[in-house]
């Protein structure tokens, strides 16, 4: 060891998200949260409808974050969000960042009413989906964000998800917010990067982060890193960002993409796919990703 | 590290209860190192202080003291993520000594 090297930090040291908290071992969420934190700073309101995060924090009256968190009902986490805003206004605050932060199911299911509403209304907010595609919480049941392929204790292996999952993002962009990135908890540094662009822009900001479960993907704990990185390798989650609803940006670009096999392979959910299997969902990344190639 | 650490706050009534949620590391009362089944050794000697498992602990349970890289084993839980993605191969994954 070089005994004078300093170490390099390549995030910001600032530490919202203490120990102590309840998420399982390796959890993507939780990673997620403590990303967002590092770049948004002490001065943020959270807005947390039911879902993993409604637990990872810790049991009234204890917290592990610092910044004040509205547990609100499932469906509300937008209008929480907006209504928070508001308020803050009306004291005079328009410094603090209000965030809706939900899962999948909050987001993509039950969620999109409110969130559709406060898009529509371009309302002041920054709306975060980390995507663990299922609903965990209650013990790992299907959403419209479970992947084609994909078991689930509602899509038992006989009967897996045979629906592609829903694009949210081009949703979101046909509402003409002015800012909607996806960032994966593998690369924090381009995380925090947009999440402070977006931290200075007015208006609907919506983020769709990728965030590995080793619980509910029946995959090693210590992979959820690495299969956060090989989604946006395979271009299976490709990091991105959509100003305007128009202006498309690829973050990371792909000189060659790795075969989807390689990620499929590391989670016992897809454990039942066979080669022929896998070759479709092969070939609906590469349409997807020729898509958004096409899109920019 | 040790002064941060909160002590849990016992409330014998709904009534001794605060209004809010304390915030700043009242959760870190929880001593989550006990759900830890195998624990991260870092050899320093190899440690190239890039930062990467400070980076990817979801805990987080690394620290840098004296610019380097301290597991704190009071909150460890085990996931191994810091051995997997250390670039020097320095951290290995023991059995947990009870
Ligand atoms: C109206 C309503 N329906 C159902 C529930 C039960 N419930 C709580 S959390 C949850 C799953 C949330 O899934 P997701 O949003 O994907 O978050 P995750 O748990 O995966 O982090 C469900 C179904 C509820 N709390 N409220
Ligand atoms: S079930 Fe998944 S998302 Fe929920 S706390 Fe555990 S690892 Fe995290
Ligand atoms: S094993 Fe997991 S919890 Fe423990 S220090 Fe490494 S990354 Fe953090
Ligand atoms: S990841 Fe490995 S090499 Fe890098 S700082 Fe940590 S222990 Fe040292
Ligand atoms: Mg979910």
């Amino acid at each position: 060891m070089k005994k004078d090297k300093k170490m390099t930090l390549t995030l910001p040291a600032e530490e919202l998200m203490s120990p102590g908290h309840l998420a399982c071992q390796g959890c993507g969420a939780t990673l997620a949260m403590r990303y967002m934190l590092k770049a948004l700073g002490q001065r943020t309101v959270l807005c947390i409808p039911a879902c993993c995060w409604a637990v990872i924090d810790g049991p009234y009256p204890y917290s592990c974050l610092d910044a004040p968190i509205y547990h609100c009902a499932f469906e509300t986490a937008a209008s929480t969000a907006t209504g928070v805003k508001a308020g803050l206004e009306m004291t005079g605050d328009t410094e603090t960042t209000v965030v809706a932060w939900a899962g999948d199911g909050g987001t993509f299911d039950i969620g999109i009413q409110a969130l559709s509403g406060a898009a529509e209304r371009n309302d002041d907010i920054i709306y975060v989906c980390y995507d663990n595609e299922a609903y965990m919480n209650t013990g790992i049941q299907r959403s419209s964000a479970t992947p084609y392929g994909a078991w689930t204790t509602t899509t038992p292996v006989k009967h897996f998800k045979d629906r592609p999952k829903k694009d949210i993002v081009a949703i979101m962009a046909a509402h003409r917010i002015p800012y909607i990135a996806t960032a994966s908890v593998s690369h924090p540094e381009d995380f925090v990067k947009k999440m402070k662009k977006a931290k200075a822009i007015k208006g609907t900001r919506f983020f769709h982060v990728f965030a590995p479960c080793p619980t509910g993907w029946k995959s090693r704990p210590d992979d959820s890193v690495k299969l956060a990185r090989l989604a946006v390798q395979n271009a299976y989650f490709p990091l991105f960002e959509i100003e305007d609803g128009e202006k498309v940006t690829i973050n990371l670009k792909l000189k060659e993409k790795k075969p989807v096999a390689d990620y499929i392979r590391l989670q016992g959910r897809f454990r039942h796919l066979s080669e022929a299997h896998i070759a479709a969902i092969q070939d609906e990344v590469d349409a997807r990703w020729a898509r958004l190639l096409k899109s920019c | 590290m040790k002064e941060k650490k909160a002590k849990r706050i016992v409330y014998r009534s709904e009534r001794e209860m605060p209004l809010m949620v304390i915030s700043v590391g009242s959760q870190t009362h929880n001593l989550t190192g006990a759900w830890r089944n195998i624990r991260p050794e870092i050899d320093l000697e190899k440690c190239l202080k890039c930062g990467i498992c400070w980076k990817f602990c979801p805990e987080p349970a690394i620290e840098i003291v004296d610019e380097r890289p301290v597991v704190d084993y009071d909150y460890c839980k085990g996931c191994g993520i810091c051995a997997e993605e250390c670039p020097a191969k320095c951290i290995v994954m023991a059995e947990e000594r009870k």
